[in-house]
């Protein structure tokens, strides 16, 4: 009943939204995350101003679906005439630029929580013993905090970012020819949805495949000292 | 225990489904493409098909239910048996044909493009007079449209004739963007995004006298042809019993006249059939 050749070759023609949609993916994930370092240092603030901002912005952007959101960027703001003679219309014109826009907006909210939870991972004492030795600020971060706040997060992360992966489908609502976009045409030609989105399915299962396993890489990378040396479990010692 | 009481409960509800499904048609419409079929105030289906349909139930002495669907859906779920019949401005296409069956053509498609006054488009050649594309006549045109449209934005909703009509006759000039309907590719051409857009005139005509869209109108000729085909209700392959029947009340619909007088009620134009 499932016609393989056929599924092939949706594969092979679905394979060309692939640029787009790791396009969409870098650049909501890469401006994601610096808006999303800006926002976890805010509710890290001791400044009660900032931190408020901070939890406002997370709580209106987790709360509400990322569809509705991208539907608001889109279509939503170019209902007003006074927008569009700014110079950001020539950006919010473009599906795709609403399309990363939300998507960054939306990830940069999940993210700043993984930051931040990273970074409250760190012992105290550890931060209390690096100022005894007199380091602070930058140096402080990037010797004691940020490297066990980054292991910390690595799973969390890995998740927000396979999300990202699959929410870039969304920006076929409008208009994009994205895996999914394609995947809409090629069915709205040929009306078997079934074999179609079995090929989509796999292309997004192989991209995310790929992801994982370089977080995976990237954790290994970052975990030395908390593996076991290799010369013990070659003795046997466990066995 | 609890899980024989809802099995039978399972079963009771399957029975009543299967002697109840006897005479009553399940419709699938868009409600989204307005005056065709469209959500009126409280969510209730309005429109051309949906009186029609009615008509056609009363006719049939069957009970109708009508539901509406996302149109990129709308096939695979009649095939998939979510409902019986399509009543929403589908036209009947060869590419169609192959996976499902169609009643007898109870309106003619007739499309169109549709632009803001202040564009380069608004003055099509051909503006408001009809124009059958399998025509000899047709080419010129259609030579001049393709040259005016050459790299310029034109909407159209994803899987109908209009998106079919633009690949076949533009293909490689104009940058063609699919919606999910109407409606979006209408906003999309009142905020500039878009130069242009293609779908059948009676609803574009409906749509570009609200007021978000003001300073559209319609530009170039009303196609017809064989690439928007005719319209009629589309069935599963296998309901040949239930084809017939539509046939037979459309047949007398359209012969009666109450074709022509819904269509004129909603359109203002007459749409039926022509032999």
């Amino acid at each position: 009943m499932i016609d393989l050749p056929f599924i092939y070759d949706a594969f092979v023609q679905l394979c060309s939204g692939i640029p787009l949609t790791l396009q969409l993916m870098a650049v909501s994930v890469a401006s994601g995350a610096v808006l999303a370092i800006a926002l976890a240092a805010m509710r890290l603030s001791s400044w009660p101003p900032l931190d408020l901002l901070a939890r406002i912005y997370i709580f209106i952007f987790r709360g509400t679906p990322l569809l509705v959101q991208l539907y608001l960027i889109y279509y939503g703001l170019s209902q007003f005439p006074e927008l569009r003679k700014t110079f950001l219309w020539p950006f919010l014109r473009e599906a795709y630029w609403c399309a990363a826009l939300a998507l960054a907006l939306n990830t940069a909210a999940y993210s700043a929580e993984i930051i931040r939870g990273g970074v409250l991972s760190v012992p105290a004492g550890q931060i209390e013993a690096a100022r005894a030795y007199g380091m602070s600020g930058l140096t402080l971060i990037r010797r004691i905090i940020a490297p066990q706040a980054l292991r910390q997060m690595l799973p969390g992360y890995s998740n927000e970012v396979i999300l990202m992966a699959k929410s870039t489908a969304l920006a076929s609502t409008i208009t994009m020819m994205e895996v999914t976009g394609l995947a809409a045409k090629l069915i709205s030609a040929t009306y078997r949805p079934v074999e179609i989105f079995i090929a989509a399915g796999a292309i997004y299962l192989l991209l995310n495949f790929i992801v994982s396993r370089l977080f995976k890489l990237f954790e290994y990378r970052l975990s030395a000292a908390q593996r076991q040396p290799i010369y013990r479990r070659a003795a046997g010692e466990n066995a | 225990m609890k899980l024989k009481i809802i099995l039978s409960a399972i079963g009771l509800l399957a029975t009543a489904h299967v002697a109840q499904a006897e005479d009553v048609i399940r419709i699938a419409t868009e409600g989204a493409y307005a005056p065709w079929n469209f959500s009126g105030p409280n969510n209730v289906l309005e429109g051309f098909e949906i009186d029609l349909a009615n008509d056609l139930c009363e006719r049939m002495k069957a009970k109708c239910e009508i539901v509406a669907q996302n149109w990129d859906g709308i096939i695979p779920s009649l095939t998939a048996g979510k409902y019986d019949a399509i009543m929403a401005a589908m036209s009947i296409t060869p590419k169609r044909e192959e996976v499902m069956a169609f009643s007898a053509p109870y309106a003619a498609a007739i499309n169109s493009f549709a632009a803001m006054e202040d564009s380069g488009l608004a003055n099509l050649p051909e503006t408001g007079k009809p124009l059958s594309v399998d025509s000899e006549a047709a080419k010129p045109v259609l030579e001049e449209i393709a040259k005016k449209i050459q790299g310029k934005a034109v909407g159209v909703q994803g899987s109908t004739t209009a998106s079919a009509f633009m690949e076949q006759y533009f293909q490689g000039g104009a940058d063609v963007r699919e919606y999910k309907t109407t409606e979006e590719h209408n906003f999309d051409l009142a905020s500039a995004r878009l130069d242009a857009v293609v779908a059948n005139a009676t609803v574009l005509a409906a749509a570009l006298e609200k007021d978000d869209m003001k300073g559209a109108k319609l530009t170039g000729p009303l196609f017809s042809g064989k690439v928007f085909g005719m319209i009629g209700v589309g069935l599963r392959k296998e309901d040949t019993a239930l084809k017939a029947r539509f046939d037979d009340v459309i047949k007398a619909a359209v012969a009666d006249g109450t074709v022509k007088k819904l269509s004129e009620k909603w359109f203002k134009v007459d749409v039926s059939p022509q032999e």
